[in-house]
């Protein structure tokens, strides 16, 4: 949109000066072409956006009103819970927002997975979602030692005990990330300075993303390219307005959560201060690790000079980095899986997969569970390294609509 | 078309990930080999759950009158209770029974002097040392979050607080130690501590077992959850608004999407 289309004259004068108005425009506003046929799944990416500004803002106020030492960490909490205005309020939203932000952005990727937004051209869109992924859970795991109990200080003790693995330098390593021997004030400190800066980090990752986004546009339920003006709408208002309607959707689950059940994905040990001289029957992390958790220790064995547990900590990362990979190894010309018959099947076998490994990760590792654990975590990145690129090559994807509208449009016309 | 079916599978994923979340959440409480706490009727439960006031004064006099004697409760401070309905008058009097150490005082020295409003309930030992001293060992737990802290909540509370017995014959019970069917491991240094008759309610209500259990177990609830009534009531209005809100965004939402469907 041209300087000159604008009418009010302040804001003529602000654009001829920094073009903002228009940048909108073509960010979210009508200047904005979007595929007409996006389903409620595209809703994700923008409520995941809106959750971290909630989780920024209850955060701030947060910080407000916590003390990072070990002696006042867990008292401080409960101050905000007990005597601050609002304070319990304030605390649940972001204790629970941390899940809801995990449950959002697990949807968001499986509907990448599903509808394989991750193909070119959009790769480094995709990457740079992983890099959230990454950056979120480094910031949730930090966050969850702020409050001091015993989840806290058990769970960031064995997770950074996972550093110890790594030949040569990792007791160094450990050393360093604790500032000490063990996790104590020093620990505290710097995860409470790193989990105030990493959102802002987020905050830059997200706007890379959206960059790549907006270059190519969002990929759409049919996976064809647009091929011109009548397979797309403007972002607003039609958009924006569905993007409006499933926040309420979720707004409407999460605060039901937050005022209802809010201790509910919590463990009730969190609620017990932090004893290095009692550790808890069952260390497990919050429910969005698990599925990580279970991968970590599902390797029990060595191979070769490597030990099991340098081998555990280097599937649990692979476990994210290859999905970094995905755009190189799905050959499939084809995205969506609605006309991929045998991918949308192995799809779903892979969602279930995941969810096997977050049922295992909360479970104790002994008996039954580690084969299964095991199996599925084979599953995982055979699905990834073996079947995705195989699929590629052998199946044959049924006809492809030429583009959007004439999928879209004529049956519409015919009803 | 394409719309139904876009919508089945948000629900499909939305059930999964709702389903894995659950069962996690499950899962990760899911420790000990103690039987679960049958539920109980609280008057805090649903949607509309506030807690009973007499209830929670009985449940007050029973953690004055037994429990205080070994646990403390360092995160309640006496004006807390205006929030369940004691006056100033009554808190400043309860307050008062206590003494505080204080100080320094100009000279230097610390004294001891009545307790206000502004302080917390006084613990009954000097440290967690003295505590286990007294205690065989055994540390009491502080009772400020005693309700969040355990899976089960007030259940698990109140099927603890009944759920003393013999051992079984097979069972072999460690010297000093008491058998709890409800307890993680059966065993439990607390001795049984509600007896019959164990305190005399100021309102008269007959004091069984039974009848303390359930008041204290409702008034420690309030301790872990002093925000649970403002939250409900909160909650049911901030939903309300936004079913409504929800509702308008929808109707919007198809009317603005009318000329493309």
């Amino acid at each position: 949109m041209a300087t000159t289309e604008y009418n009010n004259p302040v804001i003529r004068w602000i654009e001829y000066r920094l073009p903002i108005f228009s940048f909108l425009d073509h960010s979210l506003g009508s200047g904005y072409p979007t595929p007409r046929n996006l389903n409620y799944l595209w809703n994700f990416g923008s409520l995941a956006g809106v959750v971290l500004m909630i989780m920024i803002i209850s955060g701030i106020f947060l910080a407000m009103n916590y003390t990072a030492h070990v002696d006042y960490a867990f008292v401080s909490v409960e101050r905000i819970m007990r005597d601050v205005n609002y304070g319990w309020l304030i605390r649940y939203i972001h204790m629970n927002g941390g899940s809801f932000f995990f449950i959002v952005v697990y949807i968001h990727i499986f509907r990448g997975l599903y509808f394989g937004s991750y193909k070119a051209p959009r790769e480094i869109l995709w990457i740079f979602g992983i890099l959230i992924l990454l950056a979120m859970m480094a910031t949730a795991f930090m966050g969850y030692v702020l409050p001091w109990g015993q989840m806290s200080f058990w769970g960031a003790t064995v997770i950074t005990n996972l550093f110890s693995a790594i030949p040569l330098v990792g007791d160094s390593i450990v050393t360093l990330l604790w500032g000490g021997f063990s996790v104590d004030n020093p620990t505290l400190n710097r995860f409470y300075a790193l989990h105030y800066l990493m959102p802002f980090v987020i905050l830059g990752l997200v706007v890379m993303h959206i960059w790549a986004l907006h270059v190519h546009g969002s990929n759409n339920p049919l996976g064809v390219d647009v091929k011109g003006p009548q397979d797309t709408i403007p972002f607003h208002p039609y958009y924006t307005v569905k993007d409006l309607f499933g926040l309420g959707v979720f707004l409407i689950i999460f605060m039901a959560v937050v005022t209802y059940a809010p201790n509910y994905m919590g463990h009730p040990d969190n609620y017990i201060e932090a004893n290095p001289l009692v550790t808890p029957a069952h260390i497990v992390p919050e429910w969005y690790f698990l599925p990580f958790y279970a991968i970590l220790r599902a390797i029990t064995f060595d191979i070769l000079f490597l030990d099991a547990k340098l081998l555990g900590v280097i599937a649990m990362f692979a476990s994210i980095i290859i999905l970094a990979l995905l755009p190189w190894l799905d050959r499939s010309p084809v995205r969506s899986s609605k006309f991929r018959p045998l991918y949308k099947q192995f799809f779903w076998i892979f969602v279930l997969d995941c969810i096997l490994l977050g049922y295992i990760g909360g479970k104790p590792a002994e008996g039954i569970y580690i084969p299964i654990g095991q199996a599925a975590t084979f599953y995982y990145f055979l699905h990834l390294l073996v079947i995705i690129p195989l699929l590629g090559l052998l199946e044959r994807p049924k006809p492809i609509p030429e583009s959007i509208s004439q999928a879209v449009i004529k049956p519409a016309a015919a009803e | 078309m394409t719309f139904s079916v876009s919508f089945r599978s948000v629900a499909a994923v939305a059930a999964l990930v709702a389903g894995t979340a659950v069962g996690m959440a499950s899962n990760a409480n899911a420790a000990g080999e103690a039987p679960k706490p049958p539920s109980q009727s609280w008057s805090s439960d649903g949607m509309f759950g506030t807690f009973d006031r007499a209830t929670l004064r009985r449940g007050l006099q029973v953690y004055r009158e037994v429990c205080a004697s070994c646990h403390s409760m360092d995160l309640v401070a006496f004006r807390h209770l205006g929030q369940i309905g004691f006056s100033e008058d009554e808190i400043k009097a309860i307050a008062s029974e206590y003494e505080v150490e204080d100080g320094p005082n100009d000279e230097g020295d610390m004294f001891t002097r009545a307790a206000t409003p502004a302080d917390s309930f006084v613990a009954p030992f000097a440290n967690d040392n003295a505590a286990r001293a007294s205690n065989g060992g055994a540390l009491p737990p502080d009772f400020s979050l005693i309700i969040k802290a355990r899976p089960g909540g007030p259940d698990y509370m109140y099927a603890l607080l009944t759920g003393y017995d013999d051992a079984p014959d097979d069972f072999e019970l460690s010297e000093g130690m008491n058998y709890n069917t409800y307890f993680s491991g059966h065993q439990i240094a607390m001795a049984a501590p509600l007896y019959e008759d164990g305190v005399e309610f100021a309102d008269g209500t007959p004091a069984t077992v039974e009848q303390m259990a359930h008041d204290l177990s409702e008034f420690l609830h309030w301790v872990s959850e002093p925000d649970l009534e403002e939250r409900k009531r909160l909650g049911l209005g901030v939903l309300i608004f936004l079913i409504v809100f929800t509702g308008l965004a929808y109707q919007l939402k198809r009317r603005i999407w009318s000329d493309i469907h």
